[in-house]
């Protein structure tokens, strides 16, 4: 009933952590060319929710469904689909931006390190891009990462507050992004704590702790 | 365009690589190890030389274990903490070849470079150079298996606060028959007597954890991930 024909379904999924009841049923549809925006206070789900999706943490109970199927059935192969950014921005300091980004990509999809610059070029930070990470501040890292998230050209994102350490140039310029991704038609899933004032289609989903 | 597994393997070979050697410190510290270690047991007992070449295989391979246990205890770790593991593991990819890739580079600057050293150290304790050759081939299974047993250890302590203590303590009891063999290999390499027959389990032993420890690691590694 849940399941959507080329997007995302979340039915009824719980998740316990230890003794803690933390997602108690959570249901969720998205489709192509829609946003939707998680909010709820701290230690509701949010970021465990975002993991159910991801596939990396498997519900206790309830299905996650990628164009009608479990995506357990996909194996890999569902996850090439999607771009996630966790808290952590997932940069090795050693390495610089462009670097750091070729690699995460570069096992998704061939890309070319023009693209990469261009994507550091979208996010605000050409640059960072022959900068070894550690120098780069929160900020910069995080748009770095929002780079990576651009670079993959993946249909569903998964951000996970993606607006932390951000100035306001930068907020607005990761509200810009994600709004082109939904009006071409990309899924996104976000967890942020404030509100999202974005021009395309919008649902919110309240987690209770 | 996606990208197939060889390519995908290369990139996180070259990925290790590029860091391991950016941090060279890091590399070194197992190799300076290992050779203090070695270099120490002459120089602390006072022994004669034809009893020093009996000790020397054993002195040698625990040397050996115990240095690459080391660097195994950060083969997962700093990719864990820093959210690039989730990364690789949502890459699309199957979580065996990224532990393979990753494993091999491992191996490359930890195992691999310990056995280009070796000969240094055998010439240390006094070892003749006619067991060179077998020194360094069985060095280089053992160290290639160990590589495989700490993958599938440090994919299970990662989540851990004391995690290298319980990673030894995982893995050294599986090296046992590594140091068995090996050093009974490079023993009788020492005395000219033919050491096929511990070059064979060593063998075996490597093929066997090559070809199963991938999904072990993987299968510890989809758990701590949750």
């Amino acid at each position: 009933m849940n399941s959507v024909p080329n997007g995302l379904g979340v039915d009824k999924v719980h998740v316990w952590r230890g003794d803690l009841h933390v997602l108690k049923g959570v249901s969720l549809q998205v489709r192509p060319g829609e946003l939707v925006h998680v909010a709820g206070p701290n230690g509701s789900g949010k970021s465990t929710l975002l993991r159910v999706i991801t596939g990396l943490l498997h519900p206790e109970q309830g299905t996650v469904t990628w164009c009608s199927k479990a995506i357990e059935r996909f194996g890999a192969e569902y996850q090439a689909h999607l771009a996630y950014l966790s808290h952590e921005p997932a940069l090795k300091g050693d390495l610089t931006a462009v670097e750091n980004l070729r690699f995460s990509v570069g096992i998704k999809r061939r890309v070319s390190p023009a693209e990469l610059r261009d994507a550091l070029r979208h996010t605000g930070v050409p640059h960072c891009a022959d900068l070894p990470a550690r120098v780069l501040s929160a900020g910069q890292r995080r748009r770095v990462a929002m780079a990576r998230v651009l670079a993959m050209r993946a249909s569903l994102w998964l951000l996970d507050e993606p607006f932390t350490n951000l100035d306001a140039q930068g907020t607005e310029l990761v509200s810009r992004l994600l709004r082109s991704h939904v009006l071409q038609g990309g899924l996104a899933v976000v967890v942020a704590h404030h509100e999202l004032t974005l021009e395309c289609p919008l649902r919110r989903l309240e987690l209770n702790a | 365009m996606s990208v197939g597994p060889v390519e995908a393997f290369w990139l996180i070979t070259r990925r290790e690589l590029y860091l391991s050697f950016r941090r060279p410190e890091q590399l070194l510290q197992p190799l300076v190890f290992f050779l203090i270690v070695t270099t120490l047991f002459p120089l602390g007992l006072n022994l004669q030389l034809s009893l020093l070449r009996d000790m020397s295989p054993g002195v040698l391979w625990v040397a050996a274990l115990l240095s690459s246990l080391l660097s195994l205890d950060a083969l997962f770790k700093s990719d864990a903490d820093d959210g690039t593991l989730e990364q690789l593991a949502l890459s699309g990819q199957g979580l065996a070849l990224i532990v393979t890739a990753k494993t091999c580079a491992h191996w490359v600057v930890s195992g691999a470079a310990l056995v280009m050293v070796a000969p240094l150290v055998a010439i240390a304790l006094n070892i003749p150079s006619v067991a060179f050759a077998t020194m360094m081939v069985s060095l280089a299974m053992g160290t290639l298996t160990l590589s495989w047993l700490g993958a599938i250890g440090a994919g299970l302590t990662i989540g851990l606060r004391r995690g290298n203590v319980l990673l030894s303590l995982i893995v050294l009891p599986l090296a046992m028959p590594l140091l068995i063999f090996g050093a009974a290999a490079t023993d009788r390499a020492i005395s000219q007597i033919s050491a096929a027959g511990a070059l064979y389990f060593l063998a075996a032993l490597c093929v066997f954890t090559c070809t199963l420890a991938p999904f072990a690691a993987a299968a510890a590694l989809r758990i701590t991930l949750e």
